[in-house]
């Protein structure tokens, strides 16, 4: 089995942003459109390419085998060092698909939603950046190589938030994003350098195996009355949450939204945000088995409260970006708690499948509501639900698959979420009752914000518009349609044949009592929306203001945006970075200047010569120090 | 002539020339001409180094010695290691760099390239020195000119500052003088005569109370070029000051003799001195570490946050050589070349705001990068590499650093190494508020509109320090081992 070729998945988006980032001026749009499309196409054709084989021949006695390329890259110590590589196994041959296919579907959707844009070309760069950077950190063989591809892909997040920089909102949220992540991240660092320490190693194949040593020897050192590994894993998954949007690192995923609508759906959807997850399923033997699982737990705990915490928010918020920014962290978090609840072997390994799967299927389907998303404020230039209404006859496309991707996500019967939510579901039920209660109780949300949403775009008033609204261009419409396939399809893709947490596929059956469950309470939401959305009324007024106090909190987000403003403004800003600056001009600075002033005064008295000139002064500078030393070494000679 | 020498001989070559340039044209011509030989001949030494070094096992090769005042034994003794060549090869980068950037310099434009060359002349024989005498003549060299620079062609209250820089040098100097005639005095334990060459000098162990004693004289004495904190003040007034250029040069080469110097000479010289301090000014470095960064987010100017920042990125190298081994120490130069380059490539780019804007102040700046294009993506990116993003220098140096510093497992280690991996965050912070409030974010001034667009020369002197910074980020492995190889040995006597 020779898969070094996969080397060129990533290479082609970076020749792309160098070849379009210093041609930024030069190259034409209409070229850098196509450039960009038929080169994330080619990674695209080969990522499929490596799933048909891979999983075709990738099975030795039943197991997945791991493939490997690498090199090294930097060495630190004699057993540290970071290998730059590939690493083709089921997840990550599972990754490279998801990502190719969202990054080429984004790419010829921009080639309509970007056209007239003044920064055209150097969108398209920056989107080849942000797609070599993912397709490297999926791909990667060791935690530091993650590292380095997690921190590029923050950097291009970061260039595509901000990618129209003369809005203050765009640079404010693009500086949030990057500086919240980067505190996560400090958690992760500081995670993988306490890892290389007690282990010797970051290789993932080392670290991960159940009978190595990093596993077995997790005992042997403890620090506060847990294992140090805990402690990194910890660190670790600090990271991950801060990538996935995870409580308290959540705040900035909503203000990500100002960035243009193709790159939420691409990275703020789909593919960046799921970093975190995979994260923690690429280790996952270490956090199931280091510590009896107790880092899983917490997994499983952030995980579920933050998909009801978001769900709840979801419901209530009017930017629509918005609101599907939210339902990406509380499914994120379906995602999370499903490998938390997750062992390790066979059919218990449920909930670790069920996580992959569902991250495939929603970033099929979440990626289609951004596109939607995108098509509709590219019509009516506003993203306020309450400017929408009755689009359906405008835009019937957008409005078929935007329906689609939502029935999709509310885990209606035989679209693809209703597969994947039901495994997570059922691995929920399994192991944790608690968490289970809650999920159900966010699908029946997410259902109702859901439609919310579609009634308020599609359905709802009869807004007058100023334009009437056009359908989008066939460049944005063929990649909606594509996605909206791949939102029934995905679901009928057997998962556990390919994914499992050991590697060894096993069978996977729906269990109809928990599917009948869910999708009652998904059917639930649905008619609650159609009563509330469907007809403009105020039932919804009336139904808010019935919760009050709740309501308001969960509009404002609970408040969590003016907390961190607090700690940053007033406390690290407040209390750190000023006094520091006082101090340094009106102490240290001073007194050096006062040492000064006093040397100065200090020669003009006992030499009653005040010339000014540095010279003089350098001259008593050297000559005393001159003096000390040979007084100094005549007392040390006797 | 051997290949050293050159180093002094040329820059003097070209000063003699720019004695005879009559206007800006011909100085700059000259002055261009000069730094390219010498940016040539520091590629140069880089193969030949790598040749004489698969050869030749000393600590130092192309080892020269000539007998300079025989009563004191002073010798002109000269000779280099990967970790002086790698310097010299910054420095000969930065200088070209900054001849470019000041190629329209309009006030006395041929002394302003004399006091450039002659600075990089001190630099030159600072880092081909081993004879200690040899090597405290060439700093002084390289500290004089600054003076000049800043008190004639800086801006702002730049007498003031320049007094304050160079007498704070200056007192370090004192400090250091008194450290090294203290070694010069005890280097005979074993009987003979007193010498002035560390290789020599390594050779005998100094008296345990002497290394007591010098050691933090010669610490301190370098770590204040090196911006130690408390001792970090004359760097932002002496920046804000100071002509972009001198700026470039001072940051990018002259404060790394600090972080050189110790190494090479206090903790070589005085290892047990070295482990005896180690804890007192590892606790110094941190704090600057971090109060660097602190002290950064809250500047409105423009040098004055570069300079804090330095405060930061300078704490991290000696922080680095605090951690006595060759992960961290390898990391620690890593740094110095990083931050040379990358600070170096800010004050250029800060230069060129301020003389189209003739504003350092952040709150007047603002979308800048809409009207000059060229030199807002460059902020941008040199801002990420800045912050340690990987694929630039910086992140290979910190990474080192952190690895390094986390092989010490005790509580007060690892504290300390926690506290500094911190300051990527603040890092971040202060970063991209610089970039986001001046570059991004609607025009501040309508006036700026007309903004004239970089010029040739500016892009070449951005290019010129970009390429290194970008070998380092993306290819680190060969330069990494290349130095833990000269490493060792300065290792192995503190062990």
């Amino acid at each position: 089995m020779d898969f070094s070729y996969t080397i060129w998945i990533p290479l082609i988006p970076l020749a792309l942003f160098v070849i379009l980032g210093l041609g930024s001026k030069k190259i034409p749009p209409s070229i850098s459109g196509w450039m960009g499309s038929i080169g994330l196409g080619t990674s695209f054709a080969l990522s499929v390419y490596t799933a048909y084989k891979y999983f075709s021949v990738g099975k030795v006695n039943g197991v997945y085998e791991a493939i490997i390329y690498k090199t090294n890259w930097l060495n630190f110590t004699e057993t540290l060092h970071i290998d730059m590589g590939v690493l083709i196994d089921p997840i990550s041959v599972m990754m490279l698909i998801v990502v190719s296919t969202i990054s080429f579907m984004v790419h010829l959707y921009s080639r309509g939603y970007m056209k007239g844009d003044d920064g055209f070309t150097r969108f398209f760069a920056y989107l080849g950046l942000f797609s070599f950077s993912m397709l490297g950190l999926v791909m990667a063989t060791n935690l530091f190589q993650i590292y380095i591809f997690w921190e590029l892909v923050g950097a291009s997040s970061y260039l595509l938030i901000g990618y129209y920089y003369t809005k203050p909102s765009a640079v404010a949220a693009s500086k949030k994003a990057f500086i919240v992540t980067r505190f996560a991240d400090f958690g992760f660092l500081v995670g993988i350098l306490i890892m290389g320490y007690y282990t010797g190693t970051w290789d993932f194949m080392e670290l991960n195996n159940p009978e190595g040593p990093a596993i077995m020897n997790w005992a042997a050192t403890s620090f506060m009355g847990m294992s140090v590994i805990t402690w990194a894993l910890i660190l670790i998954f600090m990271g991950g949450a801060g990538k996935s949007a995870m409580l308290p690192f959540h705040i900035w995923l909503p203000d990500a939204m100002e960035g243009p609508t193709p790159v939420s759906a691409l990275i703020h959807a789909a593919t960046m945000v799921v970093a975190g997850v995979y994260l923690v399923a690429r280790l996952f033997p270490m956090f199931y088995f280091v510590d009896d699982g107790f880092a899983l737990q917490v997994v499983a705990y952030v995980g579920a409260i933050s998909s009801l915490f978001a769900a709840i928010i979801a419901l209530t918020q009017y930017d629509i970006k918005r609101v599907l920014a939210f339902s990406t962290m509380s499914q994120i978090g379906y995602m999370m708690l499903a490998l938390g609840v997750s062992k390790y072997e066979g059919h218990e390994g449920l909930g670790y499948m069920a996580s992959m799967f569902h991250l495939f299927t929603h970033a099929m389907f979440k990626a289609l509501l951004f596109l939607g998303a995108g098509s509709v404020i590219h019509a009516i230039h506003s993203n306020d639900m309450r400017d929408m209404g009755g689009l359906r006859k405008y835009m019937p496309i957008t409005h078929i698959t935007f329906l689609i991707a939502a029935l999709s996500i509310s885990g209606f019967p035989l679209f693809a979420g209703f597969f994947s939510k039901d495994e997570i579901l059922a691995a929920a039920f399994e192991n944790n009752m608690l968490i289970y209660i809650s999920s159900v109780f966010v699908a029946g949300l997410t259902a109702f914000y859901m439609f919310r949403l579609y009634f308020s775009i599609f359905w709802g008033k009869d807004t007058k518009y100023e334009h009437a609204p056009h359908e989008s261009p066939m460049s944005m419409k063929v990649p909606m349609i594509f996605l909206a396939f791949m939102s029934i399809a995905g679901g009928y893709i057997h998962f556990s044949e390919y994914v499992s947490a050991d590697r060894v596929p096993f069978a996977a059956h729906l269990n109809y009592g928990l599917a009948a469950i869910a999708t009652t309470v998904g059917l639930i939401g649905i008619a609650l929306a159609y009563v509330f959305y469907k007809k403009e009324n105020n039932l919804a007024e009336k139904f808010s203001n019935a919760f009050g106090v709740f309501y308001k909190w969960a509009y404002h987000k609970f408040y969590f945006d003016e907390v961190y403003i607090f700690v940053t403004k007033k406390i690290i800003f407040g209390m750190g970075a000023a006094p520091i600056a006082w101090f340094d001009k009106n102490v240290v600075d001073a007194s050096m200047i006062g040492v000064g002033n006093v040397t100065e005064r200090f020669s003009y008295k006992i030499k009653g010569m005040q010339s000014g000139k540095f010279q003089d002064y350098a001259m008593s500078f050297i000559g005393g120090g001159v003096v000390i030393a040979i007084v100094i070494f005549y007392i040390w000679i006797n | 002539m051997d290949i050293l020498s050159l180093f002094v001989v040329v820059p003097i070559i070209t000063v003699l020339f720019l004695g005879f340039a009559k206007d800006l044209k011909q100085s700059r011509v000259i002055a261009l001409v000069g730094s390219l030989v010498q940016f040539a001949m520091s590629v140069n030494l880089i193969f030949a180094y790598l040749k004489e070094r698969a050869v030749n096992t000393d600590i130092m090769v192309f080892v020269r010695d000539l007998t300079w005042f025989e009563t004191f034994n002073i010798h002109y003794a000269i000779g280099v290691d990967a970790i002086s060549v790698v310097m010299i090869a910054l420095t000969a980068v930065i200088v070209l760099a900054g001849v470019f950037i000041s190629w329209a310099v309009d006030d006395l434009p041929k002394e302003f390239f004399i006091s450039l060359i002659i600075l990089s002349t001190g630099v030159f024989g600072f880092f081909i020195s081993i004879d200690l005498f040899t090597m405290f003549v060439f700093y002084e060299i390289a500290v004089i000119p600054m003076y000049l620079l800043i008190g004639i062609w800086g801006s702002g209250p730049k007498e003031f500052s320049a007094m304050k820089l160079t007498l704070m040098l200056m007192g370090a100097s004192a400090v250091l003088s008194v450290g090294i005639f203290g070694i010069y005095f005890n280097s005979n334990a074993g009987g003979g005569p007193l010498t002035f060459n560390i290789l020599e000098i390594a050779q005998v162990n100094i008296p345990v109370a002497a290394q007591n004693l010098f050691y933090p004289m010669t610490f301190v004495g370098f770590a204040v070029l090196g911006a130690l904190f408390p001792f970090h003040t004359w760097s932002p007034s002496g920046h804000a000051s100071a002509p972009t250029a001198v700026s470039m040069l001072h940051a990018g080469v002259l404060m790394k003799l600090g972080g050189y110097g110790v190494f090479r000479i206090a903790m070589y010289l005085l290892p047990v001195g070295a482990l005896n301090w180690a804890d007192f000014f590892l606790v110094l470095a941190a704090t600057g570490v971090v109060y660097g960064a602190m002290g950064a987010i809250m500047q409105k100017d423009l040098k004055y946050i570069n300079a804090y920042a330095s405060v930061s990125h300078l704490g991290l190298v000696l922080f680095a050589l605090l951690m006595f081994n060759k992960t961290a120490w390898n990391g620690a130069i890593i740094q110095s070349l990083s931050h040379g380059l990358l600070t170096a490539m800010f004050f250029a780019l800060i230069g060129m705001v301020y003389g189209r804007t003739h504003t350092r102040d952040i709150a007047k700046l603002g979308g800048i990068m809409k009207i000059l294009p060229f030199i807002g993506a460059v902020y941008v990116i040199t801002g990420l590499a800045y912050l340690g993003l990987p694929g630039f220098s910086g992140f290979v140096a910190e990474m080192n650093i952190f690895v390094g510093a986390f092989q010490h497992d005790d509580t007060f280690h690892r504290v300390l190494t926690i506290l500094a991996v911190s300051s990527i965050v603040v890092t971040a912070v202060y970063i991209l508020r610089m970039v986001g409030k001046i570059m991004m974010g609607p025009l501040s001034n309508e006036e700026y509109k007309d903004l004239p667009k970089a010029t040739w020369y500016e892009k070449t002197g951005l290019v010129i320090l970009m390429i290194p910074v970008l070998i380092i980020g993306l290819m680190p492995f060969g330069l990494s081992e290349m130095l833990k190889e000269s490493i060792q040995p300065f290792l192995e006597r503190l062990l």
